[in-house]
C-alpha cells in the first residue's frame, strides 16, 4: 500500500488534490482512499490531506502517520509543522518551492533519505502562469507523477477533468503537464549530473 | 457503475435513484454535502417529481418530513449532531405515527464541550426513539443501506435511520458501485402507504391516545422491530442476489469461526479492526470481529448465536453513557444473558479520536490476556485528566474544564492572558 501525506494550508487545495490523486489511482485500476484531516476549515491555516492507494481492497481508516510520500504545498510550513514526521526511508518529497533543498535548509534531509526521491517544483508560479492564480494542487501532482512514476500523467489528467470542467479543468491540465515536463527535466539532469 | 466518489455525493445519488418525492433540509456538517447534491439534482430536473424544501430549522426538517410522509410521499431527510437532538420530538412522532421516512445520520459528537468530529452519540442518545437504525461499515454499505431502508421502512410502515460515520466516511473519497435505475426501480417498488391525508377521503392522523389504548400502540411498534429482525437478513439476501454483493444484513462475523477473542463493533471502525486482527491472527491469536449493522431492531439471537463459542467478547464503542459505560455493551450482555463469558468494553474514538491499528492491537492484545480493565478509555490522557482533578481539590475556583484542558495540552485556550 502506497500512503500519500498532503501539508497545505487553507485555500491551496489540499483536500482537492488528495482526492483528485485517488481519481486518478482508481482511473489507473487501483483501489484508492482520499479523506481530509478535519477540522475548522480556515483560509491560511496549515491542512493535511490523505490519500491511500492500494491494489486491493482498503480497510483501514486511520490517518497516516508514516507516509511514504509527502507532498508539501507550503514551504513556509516547513518552520511551524513537522511535516517529515514519520516519513518512511525510502519515502518521496515533493515541496512546492523555487528553491531547493539546501536554499530551503533542508541538506541534512538530503543525507537522510533518497536523494533521487526529493525534488522542488515552483508549483505555484506555475499555477501563476497558466490558471492565473497560485493555485499548485494540479502543478504538485503532475510534478509527483514524473518524480516517483506510480501514478501516470493521463490518469492526472483524467482526475483534474473529472474534478473540474471547462476553462478551470484545462488551466491546470496545463499546469500539471508543465510541471511534469519541469521535474522530469531535473530528473534528466540530475541523473546526469 | 463503479465509480471514485466522495461518500455524501455517493450517498446523494443512491437517494436520488430511490426516487423520494419530498427532501426536506437544514444544513448540519458533516451532512451538508448530501442534501447540497441532493438540490442540485432536483434543481436540475435529474430528480423529478421532488420538491426539495428548504427549512428554518432541523425541528422543522423533521416535521415537514413527518407531513409529506403523511400525506403519501416518499420523505427523505438528513443531519447530524445537535441537529438531530433538536429534532428530537418530531422524531419519536414519525416512528409513533408510524410513518416510513429515511433519514441519514452522519454521526458526530454532541457537545458540551463543542466538537464537529465523529462519534455515536447522536444516534446513540436515539436509540430508543422506535427508528430502526443500522450502521454503515463503508460508503458502499452506506449507498445499499439507503436502497434497504426504504424498502423495509415502507414494507413496515416504520422509520429508518442509515448512520455513517461523519467525516471519516461522509467525506471520504473511494469507489462506490452505484447500482442502476433499472434495478433500484425492481427492487425498490412504489410507496403504497397503510394510512394517507387525502382530502377526497379524509382520515385524522395522530389521535390522543388515553391509558385504555397506549400501551398497545407502543407494544405493536415493537412488534413491528420484531417482525424487521426476520425481514432484514431476506431483504440483505434479496439485494444480495440482485446487486452481487453483501450490505447490511443484521450481524456481519469476520474471522469468528474458531475465535477465542471476538471484537463486537459498529461503523467503519470495523475495517481498520478486520486490518488489526489479520496482524493478529497471523502471530496466532485467535480473534474474530462481530460487525453489528443493525442496531435496532437489535438482533439478540443473531449477536448470542456468533458470540457463544467464544471465551471473551471486546465490546469497542464510540458511545459513552455517562456514570455507567458502554451504551451498545448493555445490549451485548443482555444478549449474553446466562452465558461465562469475560466481557470488556472499551470506549474509543470519542469525539474524532483517532481510532489506530497500534492502539487497537495493544488493547486487544491486554483483553486476550484478560488484563484489561472491564472498562477501558482507549488512549485516554491521563496526564490532563489528573492535573484537572488536582486542580479541582486544590481550589474552589478553579475554572472552566475544557478551556483548562484544552491549556494543559497546549491548544489555543478561549482565554488570553
Amino acid at each position: 500500500m502506497l500512503q500519500v501525506r498532503f501539508h497545505g494550508r487553507g485555500g491551496q487545495g489540499v483536500v482537492t488534490a488528495a482526492e483528485m490523486l485517488s481519481i486518478a489511482a482508481f482511473e489507473q485500476g487501483r483501489h484508492a482512499q482520499a479523506f481530509p484531516s478535519f477540522g475548522s476549515e480556515r483560509t491560511g491555516a496549515p491542512v493535511v490531506a490523505f490519500c491511500r492507494i492500494d491494489d486491493r481492497e482498503i480497510r483501514l481508516r486511520e490517518p497516516i502517520v508514516a507516509p511514504d510520500v509527502l507532498i508539501v504545498q507550503d514551504a513556509t510550513l516547513l518552520h511551524q509543522v513537522d511535516v517529515f514526521q514519520g516519513l518512511r526511508p525510502d519515502g518521496y518529497v515533493l515541496i512546492n518551492s523555487r528553491r531547493s533543498f539546501e536554499e530551503l535548509g533542508l541538506g541534512d534531509l538530503v543525507r537522510r533519505f533518497r536523494p533521487e526521491r526529493l525534488t522542488c517544483v515552483p508549483a505555484s508560479e506555475i499555477a501563476k502562469r497558466h490558471i492565473g492564480r497560485p493555485l499548485p494542487n494540479a502543478a504538485l501532482l503532475g510534478g509527483f507523477a514524473a518524480l516517483s512514476g506510480l501514478i501516470r500523467l493521463d490518469a492526472v489528467v483524467h482526475a483534474i477533468r473529472d474534478k473540474f470542467t471547462g476553462k478551470v479543468a484545462e488551466s491546470n491540465v496545463a499546469a500539471a503537464t508543465a510541471s511534469f515536463d519541469h521535474v522530469a527535466q531535473r530528473m534528466r539532469e540530475a541523473a546526469d549530473a | 457503475m463503479l465509480r471514485q466518489l466522495e461518500g455524501s455525493h455517493a450517498v446523494a445519488e443512491a437517494v436520488a435513484l430511490c426516487r423520494p418525492e419530498v427532501i426536506c433540509a437544514y444544513p448540519i456538517s458533516p451532512q451538508t454535502h448530501i442534501v447540497e447534491g441532493l438540490g442540485e439534482l432536483v434543481k436540475s430536473g435529474a430528480l423529478a417529481p421532488c420538491e426539495f424544501i428548504n427549512v428554518e430549522s432541523e425541528f422543522a426538517a423533521m416535521s415537514v418530513a413527518i407531513g409529506a410522509s403523511a400525506a403519501g410521499a416518499r420523505a427523505y431527510t438528513a443531519t447530524a449532531s445537535q441537529g438531530l437532538l433538536f429534532m428530537v420530538e418530531a422524531v419519536y412522532n414519525a416512528s409513533g405515527l408510524g410513518l416510513p421516512i429515511v433519514m441519514t445520520v452522519a454521526n458526530r459528537a454532541i457537545g458540551a464541550p463543542i466538537n464537529i468530529w465523529n462519534d455515536h452519540s447522536d444516534s446513540m442518545s436515539q436509540r430508543d426513539c422506535g427508528w430502526l437504525q443500522w450502521f454503515a461499515e463503508s460508503n458502499q454499505e452506506a449507498v445499499d443501506l439507503h436502497l434497504q431502508a426504504f424498502r423495509i421502512g415502507e414494507e413496515l410502515s416504520m422509520p429508518v435511520m442509515v448512520c455513517m460515520d461523519g467525516f471519516i466516511l461522509t467525506h471520504a473519497y473511494e469507489q462506490v458501485d452505484l447500482p442502476s435505475q433499472a434495478d433500484v426501480d425492481a427492487f425498490l417498488p412504489p410507496y403504497e402507504p397503510r394510512q394517507v391525508l387525502d382530502p377526497s377521503d379524509p382520515v385524522s392522523i395522530g389521535a390522543m391516545v388515553g391509558p385504555e389504548a397506549f400501551m398497545e400502540v407502543r407494544y405493536l411498534a415493537h412488534a413491528k422491530q420484531t417482525m424487521a429482525l426476520e425481514r432484514i437478513p431476506q431483504v440483505a439476501e434479496e439485494f444480495a442476489q440482485r446487486f452481487g454483493r453483501r450490505s447490511g444484513g443484521l450481524v456481519r462475523p469476520y474471522r469468528c469461526e474458531d475465535a477465542e477473542t471476538i471484537v463486537v463493533a459498529l461503523g467503519s471502525v470495523i475495517g481498520t479492526l478486520e486490518d488489526t486482527i489479520d496482524e493478529m491472527r497471523e502471530a496466532g491469536v485467535r480473534i474474530g470481529v462481530l460487525g453489528i449493522q443493525s442496531f435496532r431492531p437489535f438482533p439478540l439471537a443473531a449477536v448470542r448465536a456468533a458470540l457463544q463459542g467464544a471465551r471473551r467478547v471486546v465490546v469497542l464503542e464510540k458511545s459513552f453513557s455517562v456514570g455507567l459505560g458502554g451504551v451498545v455493551s448493555t445490549d451485548v450482555r443482555l444478549a449474553l444473558s446466562g452465558l461465562l463469558l469475560h466481557g470488556y468494553t472499551v470506549i474509543a474514538g470519542l469525539g474524532g479520536r483517532a481510532i489506530t491499528k497500534a492502539s487497537l492491537a495493544r488493547t486487544l492484545g491486554e483483553a486476550v490476556a484478560d488484563r484489561l480493565p472491564p472498562l477501558t478509555f482507549m488512549d485516554l490522557d491521563w496526564r490532563i485528566v489528573e492535573r484537572q482533578l488536582e486542580r479541582e481539590a486544590a481550589t474552589r475556583r478553579s475554572g472552566p474544564i475544557a478551556e483548562n484542558l484544552l491549556r494543559d495540552v497546549g491548544a489555543v485556550a478561549s482565554k488570553v492572558r
